[in-house]
């Protein structure tokens, strides 16, 4: 029992991150109808921007929770005046062609910050400073939960509920909802579509920027090529829970998470190596998406004529 | 001349220059003629990317579906071939008496193992995936190819993790790389041209319209991700056979990107595009390591990023490719001079066909 719980708790971790970066996908997704591909690689970038916060304001050799939270904001924002640049200069140039197109830029974006970073950081891994001290809190019997993973935990709940707050309860968030409802009756309406676009890049790569931090404190080491794996299994959890779905996202990083947590633990009792730990979130996605092809949370949209 | 002499008289000569060429290969200096190592690995790596390219643009260029599953395929065309090969290759050679001939009958043995093996996975995958549509066909198909990669990672017999030494004498020569590539465009060629192409490129255009003038869109769409698979398993049985070494790296999503990429920037829906996008996409990154080096400076060091960007730069300047639709050919020059427009039926001026342009503004519309 103890075991299981201490499985669940490693997994939905892991979930909370794949959840936070999911979320990123979604969102684009929702609005434009875009796989952003560069995503996961705006997840390495976020790191590695709150390695360097941490080591120029001296956070790196004593921990603290104001040190913390500055290196987590400035991340953020980092990150997200990265997307924004990303949307401004790639992505909407090439907007009004076929999706194939932005696509590929999206693919080629991708390509340049994973190759820029191996040039400019060296492909090298780097040790990510220790910004909270760690200890563990034991639960009961050999269960236990670390100081980290309720940080992770923590901070994931709380910008998923800003989040839902933006998108829901703020005049921003309405306009969004209005532009993946419907672009161009959106702009009919006033909205202004470019501003909203921006903003949800900025939100996204916000996120995936913190889950770069809170991964980084988990398992301290960063290198340029990190995302390629974590933004598939983030982008995979999102087309789970239903793409352009948020709560959807949620779920699909939870699972996911999850689901690869229990195949390395309880796999070998049936079978299943732990080297097949990356096949688990598609074989998952696969079987979800044969019954539901519209993923867990998604609706289907009927074609018309 | 009737038609199928002048066919056969283009075959026998095509083969005569494909064996000079193969002979050139790998012999530098040669009447001044061979390739080095080096350009003879290139312009290996260039035949298997243009069947791989031109394959991959059937389901992508002509009917319409995203797949990024094609690095999967290659990679069981690869290990169940060298499979064959290093387990049973010695044996049947034997049998069949040795000799240049059964030496060569084995390795054509070896290329149909890994096109039908690739073929069926692609038949096992096509079926319950090609039900879906769009991006959640693409993130199937690219979920299948990792799961093939995956499990061949566990597959002791071929390796596993430490990779599979091919470790036979079957020296791919540029002439079977070259006949494959031949084959490859040449079926593609004709399946496009005929009624089963017609099919593919209305499902392409609009299938609920393709599906509503009695087109089975499920079976075409089958049809072509089987033909394709198939190919992209040739293409592993020769890419193995020439590197004679498989590891699962080499066929990562990754791989099938790359495959995208020289397909859309050749044009989608262009036979000949897609084949200069395989040679473009295979010698780009080649070329860019001849990059000099400034005041210490190594500027070869940046040639991915710079390969980079210069694919978001074309996708900005051209979106549609450097072809489009259309295709170069000697009916292409002839027509050139006299209708440019004979051959841009089905895309706009732009060369973007119609159903991608409007469908999407229309789905906008829809949301």
């Amino acid at each position: 029992m103890d075991t299981f719980v201490q499985q669940l708790i490693n997994g939905l971790t892991v979930g909370s991150i794949y959840a936070l970066i999911a979320l990123g996908y979604t969102m684009v997704y929702g609005i434009l109808r875009l796989i952003n591909f560069a995503h996961g690689d705006i997840y390495m970038l976020g790191a590695y921007a709150g390695y360097f916060i941490a080591r120029w304001l001296g956070f790196a050799g004593e921990p603290s929770v104001a040190g913390l939270a500055v290196v987590l904001v400035g991340s953020m924002l980092a990150a997200a005046l990265l997307g924004m640049a990303i949307e401004r200069f790639a992505y909407r140039p090439v907007r009004k062609y076929a999706r194939m197109t932005t696509l590929i830029t999206a693919i080629g974006m991708s390509l340049l910050l994973e190759n820029l970073s191996v040039v400019i950081f060296e492909g090298t891994p780097r040790a990510f400073p220790e910004l909270l001290h760690n200890s563990t809190y034991r639960l009961f019997g050999n269960a236990a939960i670390s100081k980290t993973q309720l940080l992770i935990f923590g901070v994931s709940i709380i910008l998923m509920l800003l989040l839902q707050w933006i998108v829901y309860r703020t005049k921003v968030g309405t306009a969004m909802r209005a532009v993946s409802f419907n672009l161009n009756s959106a702009k009919l309406m006033g909205i202004n579509t470019d501003a909203i676009i921006v903003f949800t890049f900025a939100l996204g790569s916000a996120l995936a920027a913190a889950g770069g931090v809170l991964t980084a404190q988990y398992n301290p080491t960063i290198y340029p090529l990190m995302g390629i794996i974590t933004g598939l299994k983030a982008f995979v959890a999102a087309v789970l829970g239903g793409i352009g779905n948020i709560p959807g996202a949620v779920l699909g990083g939870l699972l996911i998470g999850a689901a690869e947590t229990f195949v390395v633990g309880y796999g070998q009792l049936v079978g299943i190596p732990s080297t097949y730990r990356d096949a688990v979130a598609f074989a998952i996605l696969i079987l979800v998406l044969l019954f539901r092809p519209a993923g867990l949370l998604g609706t289907t949209v009927q074609e018309k004529v | 001349m009737p038609g199928f002499v002048k066919k056969l008289v283009g075959a026998a000569v095509f083969l005569v220059v494909l064996y000079a060429v193969s002979a050139l290969v790998g012999r530098e200096g040669l009447f001044g003629f061979g390739l080095g190592a080096y350009e003879s690995e290139v312009l290996m790596l260039v035949g298997i990317n243009v069947i791989l390219a031109v394959s991959l643009n059937l389901i992508n260029g002509f009917t319409g579906q995203f797949s990024i599953g094609h690095a999967g395929f290659m990679a069981i065309g690869a290990y169940s071939s060298a499979y064959f090969t290093v387990y049973h290759g010695q044996n049947l050679e034997q049998a069949l008496g040795g000799g240049a001939f059964a030496h060569a009958l084995v390795f054509t043995v070896a290329i149909l193992i890994g096109a039908v093996v690739a073929g069926g996975m692609g038949l096992l995958v096509g079926i319950p995936s090609l039900r879906l549509r769009g991006d959640y066909l693409a993130i199937v198909t690219l979920g299948f190819a990792e799961i093939i990669r995956i499990v061949i990672l566990n597959l002791d017999v071929v390796g596993g993790a430490t990779g599979f030494s091919v470790n036979v004498t079957y020296p791919v020569t540029f002439f079977w790389v070259g006949l494959f590539a031949a084959i490859t465009i040449i079926v593609v060629r004709n399946v496009v041209k005929s009624d089963t192409g017609r099919a593919l490129i209305s499902i392409r255009e609009d299938e609920l319209a393709a599906e509503a003038m009695g087109v089975n869109t499920t079976r075409y769409k089958v049809l072509s991700f089987v033909i394709s698979s198939a190919f992209a398993g040739v293409a592993g049985v020769l890419f193995g056979h020439f590197k004679r070494f498989l590891a699962t790296p080499d066929f990562t999503f990754i791989k099938s990107f790359e495959v995208i990429i020289m397909i859309v920037l050749g044009g989608m829906g262009s036979i000949t595009g897609a084949v200069l996008g395989a040679v473009v996409i295979t010698i780009l990154p080649e070329l860019l390591r001849q990059l000099p080096s400034v005041g210490g400076f190594n500027f070869a060091d940046l040639r991915l990023v710079i390969y980079a960007a210069l694919l978001i730069v074309i996708m900005l300047t051209r979106p549609q490719g450097v072809l489009g639709e259309r295709e170069i050919g000697f009916n292409w020059l002839r027509r050139a001079q006299k209708a440019p427009e004979g051959d841009r039926q089905v895309g706009d001026d732009t060369g973007v066909p119609i159903a991608q342009r409007a469908g999407d503004a229309e789905e906008v519309e829809k949301r």
